[in-house]
C-alpha cells in the first residue's frame, strides 16, 4: 500500500519545509519514500504543489487526480483547486487563510465564497484550522506551515518525538523553539 | 542507512564519490541544486561561470589537464554550451568529463520544452538517463567510467521530476582519483581540419563500440512479468508507467538514451504481442524502433506535449480512471507574480505608464509581462533583449525613442554584454535598462560575477557594470533607485529622448535577500478608491470591495504604492 500526501499552497508559504518535515519523519520508518517538489518560477507567489509518497516501493514521485490520501492546503483557493486529487474517502486539512491571486486583485476574476462549506458538501472529510492565528501566537506568521504539521500529526502514524527530531534537523537553530510551539498549537487544535 | 536525497543532490554526491575535482556551471531550473550541493564538498573546486559555454570550456580544459570534471545546466543552457560540446565529442577527454542537462517537460520554469536527447544524437556522445535519485548517484559514477573507457564526454539527462524529487540513496566513500598525466597530443586536441578528419573517424567507431556496450549494459534493464504487453520506456516516464501498469506488463527500461541498443530492443519486442513506447517529449525511442522495423505504439497515444503521468498512461493503455470529486465553481488561476517590494516593479510601472515597447529577457523580470503591468513585449532567450532591441531599432528607427531592453545583472553577465558591444559598434540609438538586483533571482539566489561573492561564499572581484558599459563605448550611463518612481521615470523618459545610446542601471537588491532590511509595512489610512496602487500588481495589495487593503505580513514597505496614490492615502514607513 502506498500512502500519498499532497501539500498545496502559494509560493513563499513554506510548503517545501512542510514536505521535508514529513519526509524526515518517514525516513526512519523503514519504508520507501519519495518527495517531489517545485522550484523556480511558481515559487514567486504562484500555486505550488509538493507530493510525499511512502510505502513498500514507491515508483512515480507525483500524485495524480483521485490518488491523495491526505491533502494539506495552506490556503483556501488552493484547497478548491486540488480537491480532485483527493482519493474517494481521503482527508483534507485546510488553513482558513485566503490570499488573493493577481486576477482577483486586478478585478478579472472572483474569489469563490464559502469554499470550505462547498468542499464539505461534496462529502469530503475536511478539517479547517486558523493556522495563521496559531502561528502568530507562536511568534511568527511564517510558522503556519508547522502549525499544519501539528494538525497532520494527529492523523499520521508517527510518534511526536519523530516530529520534534524532524523540526530540530530541518529548521535553523534560532527558530526551533518557535516552531516546536507552533507544532504543539497545531496538535492541540 | 539510506539517505533521502533530491535527484540533483544525488548527482552531486555521485560527482563527489567519483573523485571529481573541478565543477563549473551556470544556474538554471531544474538543474541549479547540483552545483549548490557540490559547493559543500571541500574536495571539489566548484564555481558559477558567467554562462554555460564558459562552464563547458572550463570543464573540458580541466579534463584535458587530467582531472575528472563536470558542468551542469538546464536544457536551454546546453544550446549555449553546444559549441564546445560538439567538438569535444571529437577531442574526447583525458580525465573523465560528464555534463548534466535537466529538461523541463511541462515547462514549470522554462521558455520551451526542447528534448535534450537530440543534442546527444547530434553531438554523437553517450547519454544516460536515470529515473530516480539512487540512479542519479549510480549513473553519475558510471558515466565517469564510460567517459574514460570510451574517450568521450558523457551526458546525464535529467528532468524536473527526477531533479526535484527526493528518494533514498545508499552512499559510499569518495574514490580519490589523481589527475591523469598530461601529454601534449595535438592530433587529438587541436581540432583543425586535418586532425578533425581523423577524429571524426574515431567518433563513428566509438559510437558503434558504445552501441555494443549498451546492448549488455546494466543501465538498460529488462523486467519480464510474463505478459502480453511489453513497454519500452526511460527516465521519469518509467516511474509513471510502473505505477500505472504494475506487473500487468513487462518493461524494457533504457538507462542508455544514446546510443540506443538494437539487439536488446529487437529481442524484447519479439517476446510480446503488443509493444508500447512511453517516453516524454519527442518520439526518439519510437523512431529508433520504427527504423528497426518494429511495430510500436507511442506518440499516437501520448503526444509530444508536457509531462506524462500515471493517470494518462492508465487511461490510454488500460482505459482505467480513478474516481474523484471536483470543486463546483471555476477556480481563478494563480500565476506567479513579482514579490512584494520587488525592485523591478517600479521600472515596469514607469515603462507601462509611458507605453514603452519592451524587449525582455529571462529572469524574475519576465513576470513584467503579466497583468496588470503587462509591460514586456518579447522574451526569447538569455541576452536576446539587448541584441533584439538593436534589431528592432534597425528595422524601425522611429520606434527607438519608444523602445527599451530590460535585462538582469546575471543575464547581462551571461550574454547581454556582447549584444551591447554590437549596439555600440553598429550604432543604433538604443536604450538598455540593466535591472541590477545584485543576485540571480529566479533560480533561487545564486551569486554572479557582478555581486562580488563566489559560489563558495568568498569575497571576490566584482564586475563594475558602469565602467564596463563605458568601456564598451556607451557614453550615457546612469544609475537610478527603482524605489524612487519619479527619478526612475524621469531617467527613462530622458534617455529615450537622448540622441545616442544609453544604459540605465536600476539598482536595488532583490527583496528576498536576507541582508535586505525590511522597513515597517505601509498602511492605507483612508482609501479613496482611486485604484492606482492596484496597477502595480503588488501581491500585498488587494481590492476589498473597491477599497485597497495592504497585507502587513507581506508588505516590505518599498513605498512605491504611496508614490502612485493620487490622494496620499498610503502612509507610515518610507524608504531608507
Ligand atoms: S525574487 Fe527578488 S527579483 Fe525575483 S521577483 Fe522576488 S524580489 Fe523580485
Ligand atoms: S509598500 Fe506598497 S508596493 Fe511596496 S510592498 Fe508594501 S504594499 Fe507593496
Amino acid at each position: 500500500m502506498i500512502k500519498s500526501i499532497m501539500i498545496v499552497g502559494v509560493g513563499g508559504q513554506g510548503t517545501l519545509l512542510a514536505s521535508r518535515l514529513i519526509a524526515n519523519v518517514l525516513q526512519n520508518k523503514g519504508v520507501d519514500v519519495k518527495v517531489s517538489e517545485v522550484h523556480g518560477m511558481s515559487q514567486r507567489g504562484g500555486s505550488v504543489v509538493t507530493y510525499v509518497k511512502y510505502g513498500e516501493k514507491v515508483t512515480s514521485p507525483v500524485i495524480n487526480r483521485g490518488e491523495a490520501d491526505i491533502i494539506i492546503a495552506f490556503e483556501q483557493l488552493e484547497a478548491a483547486r486540488y480537491v480532485s486529487y483527493l482519493k474517494k474517502g481521503g482527508k483534507m486539512i485546510v488553513s482558513t487563510q485566503k490570499i488573493d491571486p493577481m486576477p482577483v486583485i486586478t478585478g478579472n476574476a472572483f474569489y469563490p465564497e464559502e469554499i470550505i462549506e462547498k468542499i464539505k458538501a461534496l462529502g469530503i472529510d475536511i478539517t479547517a484550522v486558523d493556522a495563521l492565528e496559531s502561528a502568530l501566537q507562536a511568534g511568527s506568521a511564517k510558522a503556519s506551515n508547522v502549525v499544519l504539521m501539528g494538525v497532520l500529526s494527529k492523523v499520521m502514524d508517527a510518534p511526536i518525538e519523530a516530529w520534534m527530531k524532524a523540526i530540530e534537523e530541518c529548521v535553523p537553530a534560532k527558530f526551533i523553539d518557535l516552531n516546536k510551539k507552533a507544532f504543539d498549537l497545531g496538535k492541540n487544535i | 542507512m539510506k539517505k533521502l536525497m533530491l535527484g540533483n543532490e544525488a548527482v552531486a554526491r555521485g560527482l563527489y564519490e567519483a573523485g571529481v575535482t573541478v565543477v563549473s556551471s551556470y544556474p538554471g531550473t531544474p538543474s541549479t541544486e547540483i552545483t549548490e550541493f557540490v559547493a559543500n564538498y571541500d574536495e571539489i573546486k566548484a564555481e558559477w561561470a558567467p554562462n554555460e559555454k564558459v562552464a563547458a570550456e572550463v570543464a573540458f580544459g580541466a579534463s584535458f589537464a587530467g582531472a575528472r570534471s563536470f558542468f551542469g545546466m538546464k536544457h536551454v543552457g546546453l544550446n549555449v554550451a553546444a559549441d564546445p560540446l560538439y567538438t569535444a565529442a571529437y577531442t574526447g577527454v583525458n580525465g573523465g568529463c560528464v555534463l548534466a542537462v535537466a529538461d523541463d517537460p511541462g515547462m514549470h520554469s522554462s521558455q520551451n520544452e526542447q528534448d535534450s536527447r537530440h543534442h546527444a544524437i547530434a553531438a554523437k556522445v553517450p547519454m544516460l538517463e536515470p529515473s530516480d535519485s539512487e540512479e542519479c548517484l549510480f549513473f553519475t559514477k558510471k558515466a565517469y567510467e564510460i567517459s574514460e573507457e570510451f574517450d568521450t564526454p558523457v551526458i546525464i539527462r535529467l528532468s524536473t521530476r527526477v531533479s526535484h524529487s527526493q528518494s533514498l540513496c545508499l552512499l559510499s566513500d569518495r574514490d580519490e582519483i589523481s589527475n591523469k598525466p598530461y601529454v601534449k597530443n595535438p592530433a587529438k586536441y587541436v581540432m583543425m581540419p586535418a586532425n578533425a578528419k581523423n577524429r571524426h573517424v574515431f567518433v563513428e567507431e566509438r559510437t558503434e563500440k558504445l552501441r555494443a556496450y549498451a546492448e549488455t549494459s546494466p543501465l538498460n534493464q529488462t523486467i519480464d512479468n510474463n505478459t502480453k504487453i511489453g513497454v519500452i520506456t526511460a527516465g521519469a516516464a518509467y516511474t509513471y508507467a510502473a505505477q500505472a501498469l504494475g506487473d500487468n506488463v513487462s518493461y524494457l527500461k533504457l538507462g542508455f538514451a544514446n546510443p540506443l541498443p538494437v539487439k536488446l530492443i529487437e529481442n524484447f519486442a519479439k517476446k510480446y504481442e503488443k509493444i508500447y513506447v512511453i517516453e516524454e517529449l519527442d518520439g526518439i525511442i519510437e523512431s529508433h524502433c520504427i527504423n528497426l522495423g518494429i511495430n510500436v505504439t507511442g506518440k499516437a497515444l501520448f503526444g509530444y506535449l508536457g509531462e506524462l503521468s500515471q493517470e494518462i498512461i492508465a487511461d490510454k493503455i488500460l482505459g482505467e480512471k480513478l474516481p474523484f470529486d471536483e470543486f463546483s465553481e471555476s477556480v481563478p488561476v494563480r500565476p506567479p507574480v513579482m514579490c512584494a517590494g520587488c525592485p523591478h516593479r517600479g521600472v515596469f510601472y514607469a515603462l507601462s505608464k509611458n507605453k514603452v515597447r519592451v524587449s525582455g529577457d529571462i529572469g524574475c523580470y519576465t513576470l513584467g509581462a503579466s497583468a496588470p503591468l503587462s509591460s514586456v513585449d518579447t522574451t526569447l532567450c538569455m541576452g536576446a533583449s539587448v541584441s533584439g532591441l538593436h534589431g528592432m531599432n534597425l528595422a524601425d528607427p522611429d520606434g527607438a525613442s519608444k523602445t527599451v531592453a530590460v535585462i538582469g545583472d546575471s543575464t547581462f553577465m551571461h550574454s547581454g554584454i556582447t549584444g551591447l558591444v554590437n549596439i555600440a559598434y553598429n550604432q543604433t540609438n538604443s536604450t538598455v535598462i540593466v535591472l541590477d538586483n545584485s543576485i540571480t533571482g529566479m533560480t533561487g539566489h545564486q551569486q554572479n560575477p557582478s555581486t562580488g561573492i563566489n559560489l563558495k561564499g568568498d569575497v571576490t572581484a566584482a564586475v563594475n557594470i558602469e565602467a564596463l558599459v563605458k568601456a564598451i563605448g556607451i557614453k550615457r550611463v546612469r544609475v537610478v533607485d527603482p524605489y524612487n518612481l519619479a527619478e526612475t521615470e524621469a531617467a527613462i523618459v530622458e534617455e529615450l529622448a537622448a540622441p545616442e545610446s544609453s544604459v540605465i542601471i536600476s539598482r536595488r537588491p532583490c527583496a528576498l535577500l536576507q541582508y535586505v532590511k525590511h522597513i515597517p509595512a505601509l498602511e492605507i489610512v483612508v482609501c479613496n478608491g482611486c485604484k492606482m496602487c492596484l496597477k502595480l500588481g503588488c501581491p500585498a495589495i488587494s481590492n476589498k470591495g473597491g477599497k485597497a487593503e495592504i497585507d502587513r505580513t507581506q508588505c516590505v514597505g518599498c513605498g512605491i504604492c504611496s508614490e502612485v496614490c493620487r490622494f496620499g492615502c498610503i502612509k507610515n514607513g518610507g524608504v531608507n
